[in-house]
């Protein structure tokens, strides 16, 4: 499909050398689109001819992956400025679509429509989180580090900061975050090669990984980044089509980000229906006495136990005595199998079955109106009041972390050392926002147009003839999606359906009616967005570990080839690691993502800015400031977020500062690294005249000095 | 080492546009944000402050970004420190 030149060796420099090659990539990716329409269309038309589901599934899955290892294997190089930096001549526009599909993660293409379905108006802290944090990025940051024109992140903590224990403690930061947000990638990667594919979930998973890694090892970052764009025209294309589609069919006009005002109102009429429907109140009702169920057996929790064991013994004893069908005998057994154990674990799993009824025993599921600013209310009783204070503090404290973080994350400012110079780093950065915001300014329309759809065929189906898309993802797994008929009257109600956020996207197409190819492209667009991201992430974490661990602190006479061949090496370690870990399907993902840009927006956010606007900031201020803000914030979520508390084994109770969310830890940390570097840099000596002249050099893009 | 004069102006230009195009990323993102229930009036069809989280916040950031860059790069030239092409 894509030609296979642009991305060769030439290394002529120069403003027409320059032009020359974004011609060419021109050329290349505008054929590359076309290809990409062309491809669908015949799969569409092979689709209507009769071409199975899961053939359409596999096509998606090696064609993408191959390309991507097609585009991998062309762009292979072992020279370190190709290998780190892409060469540097990476146009802004190109390093812009690159960035945003580097950007857009699995938890944005997968995971943010369905938050924002789930919690309406509070998901868009993350809409307004996740592009606000690019003002930061090129106001402060960006062409700084353009022009500082290194390799990494700790490059800069370490030359500005004069050593290598602001650059050790720069290594560990971002393994920390790159490696928590790897994990979150792969499950995305495993989600969607079963559901494309039908292969088991850690099958999937390794398959997914040998696209990225074929990518990243051979190419490093001239690979990723070529990678990347052709990344971000899919799936920019997979998340529009499904969406105008649905727009079309429900408004007849194409544009969903101008019209969907108007479904939101249609959206909250219903729901103030639904609130009052007697159907929706027995299905409410039914699922508090389950709760409550639990809850008596709880009272005395080992009685309880005797109880339920004696009655399914006396069930099996029964139905064998009368010689019953094997099929009820065996269910019976089953189920006295299944009773727990002891009183500890009937006292567990009876907790968590109270728990779980219980949060499901509430108006429309338990998602908010969807236009409901903040919970409680503010003129209401004390308790009301306090419920909208609290939610509206974490609302705000959670934009906060997330654009502070975005602003910090190494994989992202990384990528601004790629353009070949500063005016380019900052024309990059409005790219880079302009590519994300077209998929960010979609989302929320996206939620309400499946939640218009939801409301209208899907609720009030008949349990006899429920849409299949409901079958295949509850196979995939039960906790993604499960209905059950709860009050027995045959009818799907809204309360009887319980949806994960990460299923929303992938299945739009489904929910709207679509051809199956427009769901296989949702998928290949889904796994576009984590592979690259991926992609970027390992090549952080290896260049960490092979540049500034082991080449600039242990052994600064190490050859560049073995440099790039170590980082290589690495690169499948922490792959293979990270696929290992993810594998475990470990309990929170989204949680760990938003943990990372607490991580980096605590450790690296003060550091960075202060270095590049404080010229007295010193070695021990960065140094302990750095430390200050990721230990705080390590400990805040450590001791508040359940499973983090299980992992460290932490039993004090749960004490929360100010009710701010573990989600928003870095709320903690910034502040406190901001005033740590500051304080201990005024205690101790100023930096280096060297130094001081680094910070100078920086702030100019070509500084041409007069000597005194 | 010694900078000169029109350096110096540069730097504080710079400084400058960047507190003032901070301050309005401030307000639509916190200042609003903190009375969303207040400013809930019917926009176009949809409730003012759901419609700048969704939509109207995020064209204010790319505007900030693009004329910082544009302001930025015509004060390069003008300080005489812009990069050769």
């Amino acid at each position: 499909m894509a030609t296979g030149m642009g991305f060769g060796h030439a290394e002529t420099s120069g403003a027409a050398a320059n032009r020359a090659f974004k011609a060419q990539l021109n050329k290349v990716y505008g054929w590359y689109t076309g290809g990409f329409i062309a491809f669908i269309v015949v799969l569409a038309v092979l689709e209507q001819m009769g071409l199975p589901r899961n053939y359409i599934g596999f096509i998606f899955l090696l064609a993408t992956v191959g390309l991507y290892a097609g585009i991998g294997i062309m762009s292979r190089t072992s020279d370190a400025a190709e290998y780190y930096v892409a060469g540097r001549r990476v146009p802004a526009l190109y390093n812009g679509m690159a960035t945003g599909a580097d950007w857009m993660s699995a938890a944005s293409f997968i995971g943010m429509a369905g938050t924002l379905y789930l919690t309406g108006y509070g998901g868009l802290a993350f809409i307004m989180g996740w592009t606000g944090g690019y003002c930061l990025v090129a106001l402060l940051l960006a062409p700084y580090l353009r022009k500082f024109g290194q390799f990494t992140i700790p490059d800069f903590l370490g030359a500005r900061y004069e050593g290598n224990l602001p650059r050790f403690i720069g290594i560990l930061a971002a393994i920390l975050c790159s490696f928590t947000y790897v994990v979150a990638q792969i499950y995305g990667v495993g989600i969607i090669t079963t559901r494309l594919s039908g292969l088991a979930f850690e099958v999937g998973i390794f398959v997914g990984l040998g696209g990225i890694l074929v990518c990243s090892f051979l190419g490093g970052m001239r690979a990723v980044t070529w990678t990347q764009v052709a990344q971000y025209i899919i799936l920019i294309i997979a998340y529009l089509v499904p969406v105008i589609w649905l727009a079309v069919k429900q408004t007849g006009v194409p544009i969903p980000q101008a019209i969907y005002g108007m479904q939101l109102q249609s959206v909250s009429a219903t729901e103030k229906k639904l609130m009052d429907d007697p159907k929706e109140k027995e299905v409410i009702a039914a699922f508090k006495a389950e709760a409550d169920k639990y809850d008596a057996k709880l009272k005395d929790p080992g009685a309880a136990l005797e109880a339920d064991r004696a009655a399914a013994e006396k069930k099996v004893a029964d139905l064998k005595a009368a010689n019953g069908p094997v099929t009820e005998i065996q269910a019976a057994e089953k189920a006295l199998a299944a009773l727990p154990k002891n009183v500890d674990d009937a006292k567990k799993a009876w907790t968590a079955a109270r728990a779980a009824n219980a949060s499901r025993a509430v108006p429309l599921g338990g998602m908010p109106p969807h236009a409901q600013i903040f919970a409680g209310n503010p003129n209401g009783d004390e308790k009301a009041q306090k419920a909208f204070d609290v939610s509206r503090r974490n609302f705000l404290a959670l934009i906060f972390c997330l654009m502070v973080g975005t602003a910090a994350l190494p994989h992202i400012l990384m990528r601004y050392y790629t353009t070949p110079s500063v005016k380019e780093a900052r024309q990059s950065v409005t790219w880079s926002l302009f590519f994300i915001f077209l998929l960010y300014f979609t989302a929320p329309a996206l939620a309400v147009l499946v939640k218009y759809e939801m409301f209208h065929h899907v609720v009030g189906a008949s349990f006899a003839s429920l849409p299949d898309w409901i079958g295949a993802w509850n196979r995939v797994d039960p906790s993604l999606l499960s209905v059950v008929d709860i009050n027995k009257d045959g009818i799907l109600q809204l309360g009887e359906i319980k949806i994960g956020g990460d299923i929303i996207v992938l299945a739009t197409p489904a929910i709207g009616g679509l051809p199956f190819v427009i769901s296989g492209m949702v998928a290949a667009g889904g796994l576009a967005a984590a592979l690259s991201t991926a992609d970027g992430l390992l090549l952080t974490i290896a260049n960490a570990l092979s540049h500034d661990l082991y080449y600039k602190m242990i052994d600064p006479n190490a050859p560049t080839a073995r440099r790039v061949a170590l980082s290589k090496a690495l690169l499948v370690v922490v792959a293979l690691i990270a696929a290992y870990v993810a594998s475990q399907k470990p309990a929170d993902i989204l949680f760990l993502v938003s943990a990372a840009f607490s991580f980096a927006a605590a450790a690296f956010f003060p550091a960075l800015v202060l270095g590049i606007f404080w010229k007295r900031a010193s070695k021990w201020g960065a140094t302990l400031g750095m430390a200050a803000g990721l230990g705080i914030t390590f400990y805040y979520m450590a001791t508040t977020q359940p499973w983090l508390r299980g992992l460290f084994g932490v039993t004090k109770p749960i004490a929360l500062w100010w009710d701010i969310q573990p989600i928003s830890a870095g709320v903690f940390g910034v502040p406190v690294g901001f005033a740590v570097i500051i304080i201990v840099s005024l205690l101790t000596p100023a930096p280096k005249r060297e130094t001081q002249e680094l910070v100078e050099h920086v702030r100019y893009p070509e500084l041409k000095l007069a000597k005194a | 080492m010694q900078l000169t004069e029109k350096h110096r102006q540069y730097w504080s230009k710079n400084l400058r546009i960047t507190a003032i195009l901070l301050a309005i990323w401030f307000v639509v993102t916190f200042v609003i944000g903190y009375w969303a229930r207040d400013l809930n009036f019917t926009f176009f069809g949809w409730p003012f402050s759901f419609w700048v989280g969704a939509q109207g916040a995020l064209i204010v950031y790319v505007l900030i970004i693009w004329y910082y860059a544009s302001y930025m790069n015509k004060l390069d030239r003008e300080h005489g420190v812009a990069e050769e092409e």
